[in-house]
């Protein structure tokens, strides 16, 4: 089973969840507002989302910025650390390849 | 004075309660959008958590620190990015906007004294398969189950070395995944050996064995198994991780053949310790000793008007993290730490001693390696490469290695990779990154405004 977030019920901080919906290669993904680029693809079930020169998968691996593991393109930029970028509604998410930034 | 504290953690806060306390005007900056850094880690504010203390201890403690922040002497910038420190002009340059967004707006600031308490991520030591998907550093499972409440799997392994394990499975169990063990690579005599060879000196330390026995308890409520001398040594799956294998290690980390056991999982999360993220020191050309900023009694570093405390100076947790901050404080607002002040941060520093014994890297690690296993993950270069580079004669040096292999030239700039590559290659590590955090060209061309009040 892959990942997910908390459900509210469930949690005890007591949250008031306020969903956000983005995009990602054209799907639509929802999400709550606060939560990152990578924490709304993880709850997803998405555990990858960019592929390194050799064509090999990668999602998150360090969760704090310092990796760079987790690069997608938000709303054409790209390059962005999907776990250091707070999600907006309606955002844009592309994954990405290496070789498209290089 | 004029005082400017990079990082809004326990070391950045401690910083600023006591500049302001010794009367100077104080900016504090901090790349996440809420104060807290890795240890007082917040729910983001857009959840309207009523109940957050349930999973951030020491709330009440953390809402005092805090309200500095609000301090008519200090002005607080959260999701503001210091990408740059020039060294001649002593001048601060910040991003501020969404994180690695375009069009961030670029400020400079010129303080009297700038204190650093950038902290640490985590160091994960390679083995093979650890660049699967689904493989993740202790921190990462930290961040996503206290920070925005997601699991990242079902069936979870923890491993690696170091108490910072026990809260990571504990938040992990708290958002509902299964831990399946959490394993210790050194034995347990060694870790009882550095916990407790001058039990006195945890008396000053009595909330962290509070802490300790309240996660022992908790994973003893959930049937988790706490294995001392076990060490992943392998992540298999295609696409993504699906088996991870562990093995009985001796007290150096080598593998005790026949040990092995397979575990099937859905993610697998893995801390060998941490690393400190010194890229600002460097840029402002302070002397490093092992990667750590090198800092005096009074936590100046070795340039003028430059201070450090916290992670980056040495690995010692939080409570060691705000000694330091308080002390280094006082000392860049022109004032005189007291002897309290002082005393305190010794002790937290003792503490943070005990620490490293207890839970030291084995130096057989590299046993787990093969030929084929990625060491650096942005160029995937490999075990196999890196030795052969080293053992040839033709590219003697760290600089020719990294371009004959590339290893330490990609996106994360050496960041995960650089301790290990001089650990496996001998020599020192080189830090060299004038730029700390990545910035667009646009922005770069952008005109740079100036103080804005
Ligand atoms: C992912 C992770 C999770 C952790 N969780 C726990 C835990 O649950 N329990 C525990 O006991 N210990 C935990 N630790 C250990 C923890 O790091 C320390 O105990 C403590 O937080 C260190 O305090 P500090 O002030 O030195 O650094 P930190 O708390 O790391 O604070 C540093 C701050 O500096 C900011 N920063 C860094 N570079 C820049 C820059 N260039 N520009 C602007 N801002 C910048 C960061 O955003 C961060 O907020 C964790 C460590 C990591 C890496
Ligand atoms: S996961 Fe490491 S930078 Fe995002």
């Amino acid at each position: 089973m892959s990942g997910w977030l908390q459900p509210r019920d469930r949690d005890p901080v007591g949250r008031t969840d306020r969903p956000i919906r983005i995009t990602v290669d054209g799907e639509p993904v929802t999400g709550i507002a606060g939560q990152s680029v990578a924490g709304i693809l993880l709850a997803a079930g998405r555990t990858s989302w960019r592929t390194t020169r050799s064509g090999a998968p990668r999602g998150v691996f360090c969760g704090i910025g310092a990796c760079f593991d987790c690069l997608l393109t938000v709303n054409d930029v790209p390059d962005v650390r999907a776990c250091r970028r707070p999600a907006a509604d309606g955002d844009e998410v592309r994954t990405q390849s290496r070789e498209e930034t290089a | 004075m004029n005082v400017v504290i990079v990082g809004a953690g326990p070391a950045g806060l401690a910083a600023a309660e006591h500049a302001l306390r010794a009367g100077a005007q104080v900016t504090v900056l901090d790349q996440a959008e809420t104060p807290g850094g890795q240890y007082h880690r917040m729910l983001p504010e857009a959840y309207a958590a009523k109940r957050p203390d349930r999973i951030q201890h020491g709330r009440a403690e953390f809402d005092r620190r805090r309200r500095v922040l609000a301090h008519p002497r200090c002005r607080w910038w959260p999701g503001s990015t210091v990408w740059a420190f020039d060294r001649a002009e002593k001048r601060v340059h910040i991003l501020r906007g969404p994180s690695d967004g375009s069009g961030r707006r670029r400020l400079t600031l010129v303080p009297d004294a700038l204190i650093l308490a950038t902290g640490a991520h985590d160091r994960t030591l390679p083995f093979p398969g650890w660049e699967l998907p689904g493989v993740y550093t202790a921190g990462a499972a930290q961040a996503l189950a206290k920070g925005e409440r997601v699991a990242i799997g079902g069936r979870v392994l923890v491993a690696g070395a170091g108490p910072f394990l026990l809260p990571v499975a504990e938040s992990l169990l708290g958002v509902g995944a299964e831990v399946v063990a959490v394993l210790e690579a050194n034995p347990v005599s060694t870790v009882r050996k550095g916990w407790s060879s001058r039990p006195w000196r945890l008396a000053a330390h009595a909330g962290k064995a509070g802490e300790l026995a309240r996660y022992a308890a908790t994973l003893a409520r959930h049937r988790v198994p706490y294995l001392t001398g076990r060490a992943v040594v392998e992540a298999r799956g295609a696409d993504r991780v699906r088996e991870v294998v562990t093995a009985q290690v001796r007290a150096d980390w080598s593998v005790v053949p026949g040990t092995e056991r397979p575990y099937e999982v859905d993610a697998v999360c893995v801390g060998h310790g941490f690393s400190p993220q010194p890229e600002l020191a460097v840029a402002a050309g302070c002397v490093l000793d092992d990667g750590f900023v090198r800092v005096d009694a009074a936590q100046r570093t070795t340039v003028d008007g430059v201070f450090a405390a916290g992670e980056i100076t040495g690995i010692g947790g939080a409570v060691t993290a705000a000694a330091e901050g308080a002390v280094a404080g006082r000392v860049a607002a022109g004032g005189k730490p007291g002897p309290a002040l002082i005393r305190a941060r010794d002790r937290a520093r003792a503490f943070a001693g005990r620490l490293a014994a207890a839970h030291p890297i084995g130096t057989a690690w590299r046993s787990w390696l093969r030929d084929d296993t990625i060491v650096c993950r942005c160029e995937e270069t490999t075990y196999g490469e890196l030795t052969r580079a080293a053992e040839d004669d033709s590219r003697p040096g760290a600089h020719a290695l990294k371009l004959g292999t590339r290893a330490g030239l990609g996106p994360c700039q050496g960041r995960i990779c650089g301790p290990t590559v001089s650990e496996l290659c001998g020599g020192a590590e080189r830090h060299h990154r004038p730029i700390a955090q990545p910035i667009r060209l646009g922005e770069l061309a952008a005109r740079t405004e100036g103080e804005p009040e």
